[in-house]
């Protein structure tokens, strides 16, 4: 086996183990980890192997978390039917999208912009339907935390964690293998020199949509989670531009376009988070934006300092 | 159906308050019309301007309009200096390296600010705010007149310095070839450094303006920048006379949303116009195609 295997292994089976000797406390920043680290990877999947920039990725976690919490809600039908039909409306979702932008050639800035703003606009119409319970809120009926109910994904933190580990696992395997598919070599070409890569007879729309279909389904799975790990859904704060920007900085800061970049910056960032949110209480110092301004300067070190990330020269380094 | 005169009175403001959101959005599009990046930082600097203007009106009971002028210099000052140590590293970067760095930015402004100045509303309270122009069946409020007056001036000056002084001419030179503009000896890090400030002073005039209409809190940093952004892309980005178009129909629109529908879903509005924009005119209504 190759070092890259091993270390992999080594990784998993700790990940496996946490929960043994881990507390409860413990096990949610974990949590939180491993779902940045998922929806960095779906990001990725546009951003870093494609090439198309989405700023508002928050869209397809919320659509994704208003379905399968809306089905549950109103009708009592659980996620596992929930989860297909999020899936469904996201990647129709994500295909109008890309159809729009890309038959009406739009790309870079004005493509990050146009994902923006089509999050923003469904942001504000959740805030007048009714049917999503409009900025007042979906509050879904809280789990019982110490039993394992599968069926409708209730159960108690450990439950939720190992869901979790094992969506971040399937995310990274999903990547692995698309990156070395015919898909993945041509999505790089695009992303590279989308003109060389369609003179080379690349159907660059077609590809570019294929992106799209498999990032904002890999997505709608994260809000489905979202909805049923934290029961409670505002359209203020999930479809926000400031989660859009909170998915993506995982990946940015541990490395474009990289598999483990997603994984090694979601855990970074949200260590720092916490660890700033600590230091900064053991000080006494709690004055609403101090952590945030901490947080903007390590954000800006980072993308000073390290432009292609943080796994790129750890990689180096261990000859991984 | 809302009676006539209401109509207008709501339209007349909307166009008032469009130009103040003209200017603000001008700086942007100048901003991103030479340097090709797009300050994503953009509100919370309206924001700073804003808070400017309300710390200057409680310590010396200085006017937002006189306060103009220290707040515009200092912003130039902060403009020049935040594009030549951070911006100009990074303009060979690619796009999301340049937007991680100004994301980076406006987090450090908007929640310094909340320190700062903490969660609560700030305003200035000038006579002139509750008195109006009678026009007909139309009320002009004073201060949101004088607003809309010194965003068309500072636009008027800012559009005289681009088209008749040698810098502007400079500027335009490397907004539009980069390359030639190097190869006839224009320092270009240095233009794109007051081009940066020249924005800056767009952004404190419009602050200024706007702190009399409307109460400052850290949040409205943010969804200012969201919207400079659809103002500039509506207008053309890069077109000057086109921020100011797209902030008077933002303006206008927005108001008439407010008045038609309910008034929150009234930047639903903007963002579907910029949905259209982008799908039918991608280069904006006033904008060149590239």
């Amino acid at each position: 086996m190759s070092r890259a295997s091993v270390s992999l292994a080594i990784l998993a089976a700790l990940l496996i183990a946490l929960p043994a000797f881990a507390g409860n406390y413990a096990l949610s920043v974990a949590t939180l980890i491993l779902y940045f680290a998922y929806t960095g990877q779906a990001w990725n999947v546009m951003m870093g192997f494609a090439g198309q920039l989405s700023l508002g990725h928050a869209l397809y976690v919320g659509v994704g978390a208003y379905t399968a919490g809306g089905l549950f809600f109103h009708f009592g039908i659980g996620p596992w039917v929930g989860l297909w039909l999020a899936i469904l409306v996201c990647v129709a979702m994500g295909l109008i999208i890309g159809f729009l932008a890309f038959r009406f050639g739009i790309s870079g800035v004005y493509f990050a912009l146009l994902t923006i703003a089509f999050a923003e606009f469904t942001r504000i119409a959740f805030d007048h339907f009714a049917w999503s319970g409009g900025p007042g809120g979906m509050f879904l009926r809280v789990a019982q935390r110490d039993a394992w109910d599968l069926a409708n994904f209730r159960g108690p933190p450990l439950m939720y964690y190992y869901a979790m580990l094992a969506l971040t696992a399937l995310a990274f395997l999903i990547c692995f293998l698309l990156l070395r598919s015919k898909a993945g070599y041509y999505w790089q070409a695009i992303r590279e020199n989308e003109e060389a890569a369609q003179a080379l007879g690349i159907n660059s729309f077609r590809w570019k949509m294929l992106a799209v279909a498999i990032s904002s389904a890999m997505t709608a799975v994260s809000g489905v989670f979202f909805a049923f790990y934290y029961n409670n859904l505002f359209p203020e704060q999930i479809f926000h531009i400031s989660r859009s920007i909170e998915i993506i900085l995982g990946p940015i800061i541990g490395g474009i376009g990289t598999l483990f970049g997603p994984v090694l910056g979601a855990a970074i960032l949200t260590l720092l988070s916490n660890g700033i949110t600590d230091a900064l209480g053991a000080l006494g110092w709690e004055i609403p934006g101090i952590k945030q301004v901490f947080y903007g300067f390590v954000l800006l070190a980072v993308v000073m300092f390290l432009p292609n990330g943080i796994w790129p020269p750890i990689a180096r380094r261990l000859r991984l | 159906m809302p009676a006539l005169d209401l109509v207008a009175n709501v339209v007349v403001s909307g166009l008032l308050t469009g130009l103040v959101y003209g200017l603000m959005a001008l700086g942007l599009s100048v901003i991103f019309g030479v340097v090709r990046v797009v300050n994503f930082a953009h509100g919370e600097m309206m924001t700073i301007a804003m808070y400017a203007a309300t710390v200057l009106f409680a310590a010396f009971h200085l006017d937002p309009f006189l306060a103009m002028l220290p707040i515009a210099a200092a912003f130039f000052v902060f403009g020049y200096a935040l594009q030549s140590a951070f911006i100009n590293p990074f303009i060979t970067r690619p796009e999301h390296s340049q937007f991680m760095l100004l994301v980076a930015i406006a987090i450090i402004l908007v929640n310094a600010l909340l320190m700062i100045f903490g969660p609560d509303a700030h305003n200035v309270q000038v006579d002139y705010q509750l008195e109006s122009f009678e026009l007909g069946p139309v009320l002009v409020d004073k201060a949101r007149l004088f607003a809309a007056l010194a965003a068309i001036a500072a636009a008027a000056a800012l559009f005289a310095f681009f088209r008749f002084s040698l810098t502007g001419k400079a500027i335009r030179a490397c907004a539009d070839n980069y390359l030639g503009a190097k190869v006839v000896g224009l320092n270009v890090k240095h233009l794109y450094s007051l081009t940066f400030g020249l924005g800056a002073v767009c952004v404190a005039i419009a602050g200024c303006a706007m702190v009399l209409l409307v109460d400052v809190t850290p949040p409205l940093g943010p969804s200012y920048t969201l919207l400079a952004f659809v103002i500039v892309i509506v207008g053309g980005l890069g077109s000057m006379g086109g921020a100011l178009l797209g902030g008077v129909l933002i303006g206008v629109s927005e108001a008439l949303a407010g008045l038609f529908i309910v008034p929150s879903a009234k930047s639903m509005f903007s963002f579907g116009l910029l949905i259209l924009v982008l799908l039918l005119r991608p280069q904006g209504l006033l904008g060149r195609r590239t």
